[in-house]
């Protein structure tokens, strides 16, 4: 079985984080409880022709998957695969409103055509020209996470060596309301610095794309080596720790071999206890990082945690605004990724210095 | 890479029946489910067909004996009922014996109830319960929760239309790479506003019974369906000592990367796939017996698909039919349907037929195969294509 590659990694995320020179040095402060994804350049990248026809989460997703490529250095992959929790949601209610307000005449079908899940990896493919295998998962908080084990499996086995792996998510205003009402997201706008203490329900609701080319190919350049991953479609809290534990053992580690951990805390008062209790019990005496205060809550808001775990192991930093503990290690070698949503779909993803 | 991976249960639900036997009968007695739309209220009834499950959404409630307050998608309901047949038909009893997972395909997920409670749900405090159901995942973790799947890899797959057949393919490679002991694999998906206006936009659809690969072919008939195959490692086949109904051979994803939703004039995209599948099973072209092709009648579809089939298999056609005359295009469940309806090709040797077919297409000289036919089959072919660009095959066996 061939061993497992992060060889590039770009993000768009509410901060300014798609520039790979700078690493959280300049925090866009936000006090909200819904924020967007701070814009690159989409004309430096993309068609303006073409740009005026996405929306949002196509032009993230095309955007940095291209960043992605750039920054590995290759032209084409063997596979492109892509997860997103909700999926085109601006294409999505722009139909659906349309179809009621004008009661099902008049539609156009650009926006049905766009409103597909599989929307941004078909245009990552055609803008490539990348007749490769091409996959979207959809599955909630660990859409990304099925991605990432699809793209390990046909890497460790050898049928591809390159891989093309995002998560992409956008906000859709209407969605976004509707989910306000059912206090998914939080009742009151909040700082960056009170987001894990608001001591209210629901997270702030955030938009972003992450992507990273996986490989069986080790480059100097390489970011990290990715040791395992899984998904769990339910997990009780009672249960998690030795979930983790029997997790990590399969990898032939104990919770106190690891350097670090990037936890999914998102500031909701009825699940962030799953992280809570970690911190408290098996991670007490390791050094812990959070990021959902930066970038905010999405179904695929982990591959920023991988991102930034990414980061950390290649340029043995830590930006203090990530700590979520004093702790201090010496130095960061293997690192594990622990995310939920809601107390579902939880997700584990290790990682190591390469 | 040649050995397959045992199918040992399945399950269906579809506009021709409710379960695999009435599917099967249907099938032989070439009975389609193409009718008027009955359970939606859309401005569109007169001018279109589906293939409906005539079940309201009240009825499959009772049936399931969910309760009053539950927030099951009509995409939920129907998956959960093929998935139990599946488990059912596989001799499951202790699904937590092995280490069992789940990959479901979805294109329309919760979108029927969003549609129809949409500035609804901004107000009215009863229907907010679905707000939640709307996403893709959510009737793949329901179908998991009522079969008692826990703790376990569950995920979605939305590829538009291939995306059962890619369901049934990731789940091959699950258990190939032994991550799994055991998976229910295939797809799930109900009529919705939003797909019927949808396809009208694009002027695909039929405003009477489609007629895949024919000559005069005016679009598809949208259908809704769900199925669903039990896959199992070959140390569960053996450790429980499990009658294997088919194995999936070979499988092959591939983009056609020409157009959002057209697909190329030359197949590019299908041809691939099938190439890649039959080297995954280790076959030639004439080691094919029957070809269960996406066929959907659409202008486009089929003129490109027989091209790619032409490409594949040349002057060594075997019989090819489109069963979706009978249940008309059940976008991301197709996959999984036309998998049933391939394992039941299997099994009874036959051929289905490719129903409402009158006229060649004067681009080439493919006939599909009109009545039924009794055949020894070995292998049989299936195809599945989507918007996106995305094109599956997947290759079923009767030995592994």
């Amino acid at each position: 079985m061939k061993k497992v590659y992060i060889n590039s990694i770009a993000s768009i995320s509410p901060q300014k984080t798609f520039e790979s020179a700078s690493f959280l040095d300049d925090i866009i402060e936000y006090n909200d409880n819904v924020i967007p994804a701070f814009d690159p350049n989409y004309k430096e990248h993309i068609p303006p022709a073409a740009a005026r026809r996405m929306a949002k989460g196509i032009k993230m997703g095309v955007v940095a998957s291209k960043l992605a490529m750039e920054e590995a250095g290759i032209e084409t992959v063997d596979a492109i695969i892509t997860g997103t929790g909700m999926g085109c949601m601006i294409d999505s209610e722009k139909f659906v409103s349309a179809i009621i307000d004008n009661n099902e005449q008049y539609l156009t079908p650009t926006s049905f055509i766009q409103s597909t899940h599989n929307t941004v990896a078909g245009q990552i493919a055609l803008g490539m020209e990348c007749k490769a295998y091409n996959f979207t998962y959809v599955h909630s908080a660990i859409s990304f996470e099925s991605a990432l084990i699809d793209a390990k499996m046909q890497l460790e086995n050898n049928e591809a060596n390159n891989i093309l792996v995002g998560g992409v998510e956008e906000l859709g205003a209407h969605t976004t309301n509707v989910h306000r009402v059912i206090n998914h997201v939080k009742p009151e706008p909040v700082t960056i610095s009170e987001v894990l203490n608001s001591n209210t329900e629901g997270a702030v609701f955030s938009e972003g794309a992450n992507f990273f080319v996986v490989s069986n190919d080790k480059k100097d350049s390489s970011y990290a080596e990715l040791l395992a991953v899984e998904t769990y479609n339910t997990l009780q809290k009672d249960k998690l720790s030795e979930t983790i534990k029997n997790f990590l053992e399969e990898n032939n580690l104990k919770p106190e071999d690891l350097d670090l951990v990037v936890l999914g805390n998102n500031g909701d008062v009825d699940f962030d206890g799953y992280y809570n209790q970690l911190s408290e019990n098996i991670f007490k005496n390791t050094k812990q990082v959070y990021y959902k205060h930066l970038v905010g809550e999405n179904n695929t808001v982990s591959a920023f945690g991988v991102w930034l775990a990414s980061k950390i192991i290649k340029t043995q930093q830590i930006p203090a605004i990530v700590n979520l503990n004093d702790i201090e290690s010496a130095e960061t070698n293997i690192v594990l990724c622990y995310n939920q949503y809601r107390g579902e779909n939880h997700s584990l993803v290790l990682l190591k210095k390469c | 890479m040649s050995k397959g991976v045992a199918i040992t249960g399945m399950g269906i639900i579809s506009a021709i029946g409710n379960n695999v036997a009435e599917n099967f009968d249907a099938l032989i007695n070439q009975k389609k489910g193409i009718t008027r739309v009955d359970n939606i209220k859309t401005i569109q009834r007169e001018e279109i067909m589906v293939g409906e499950i005539k079940f309201t959404n009240d009825e499959l409630i009772a049936q399931l004996g969910l309760p009053p307050e539950n927030n099951f998608s009509r995409t939920a309901m129907l998956g959960v009922i093929a998935a139990k047949e599946a488990i059912t038909q596989a001799g499951i009893t202790d699904i937590k014996k092995y280490k069992t997972g789940i990959v479901s395909g979805t294109s329309v997920g919760g979108m029927d109830m969003t549609e129809k409670y949409y500035y609804e749900y901004l107000t009215e405090k009863e229907p907010q319960k679905y707000i939640e159901s709307h996403h893709a995942g959510d009737s793949t973790q329901k179908i998991a929760e009522q079969l008692g799947i826990e703790e376990s890899f569950v995920t979605t797959i939305s590829t538009a239309c291939s995306s059962a057949a890619n369901a049934i393919m990731l789940g091959a490679r699950l258990i190939k790479s032994g991550k799994l002991d055991r998976v229910v694999v295939g797809g799930a998906d109900c009529l919705s506003k939003f797909t019927i206006n949808g396809f009208k936009t694009l002027m695909i659809l039929s405003d009477t019974f489609n007629t895949p690969f024919d000559e005069n072919r005016k679009g598809l008939n949208l259908g809704e369906a769900a199925a669903y195959l039990v896959l199992e490692s070959d140390k569960v086949v053996k450790a429980e000592n499990k009658k294997v109904l088919a194995y999936v051979k070979g499988y092959g994803n591939a983009n056609d990367a020409f157009h959002q939703t057209a697909s190329s004039d030359n197949g590019d995209g299908a041809t691939l796939a099938m190439k890649k599948a039959l080297k995954v099973a280790n076959l030639n072209p004439s080691d094919i017996d029957y070809i269960n092709a996406h066929g959907t009648a659409t202008g486009n579809n089929d003129l490109s698909e027989g091209r790619a089939i032409l490409r594949i298999f040349k002057n060594e056609m075997p019989e090819f039919s489109s069963t979706k005359a009978y249940t008309g295009h059940t976008l991301a469940a197709a996959g999984a349907i036309e998998a049933v309806y391939s394992v039941l090709a299997l099994q009874e040797n036959v051929i289905f037929p490719n129903l409402n077919f009158k006229t060649q297409m004067k681009e080439f000289n493919l006939i599909p195969q009109t009545e039924l036919k009794k055949k020894e089959l070995n292998t049989v072919l299936s195809n599945s294509l989507g918007f996106g660009g995305n094109c599956s095959t997947v290759i079923y066996s009767k030995e592994a």
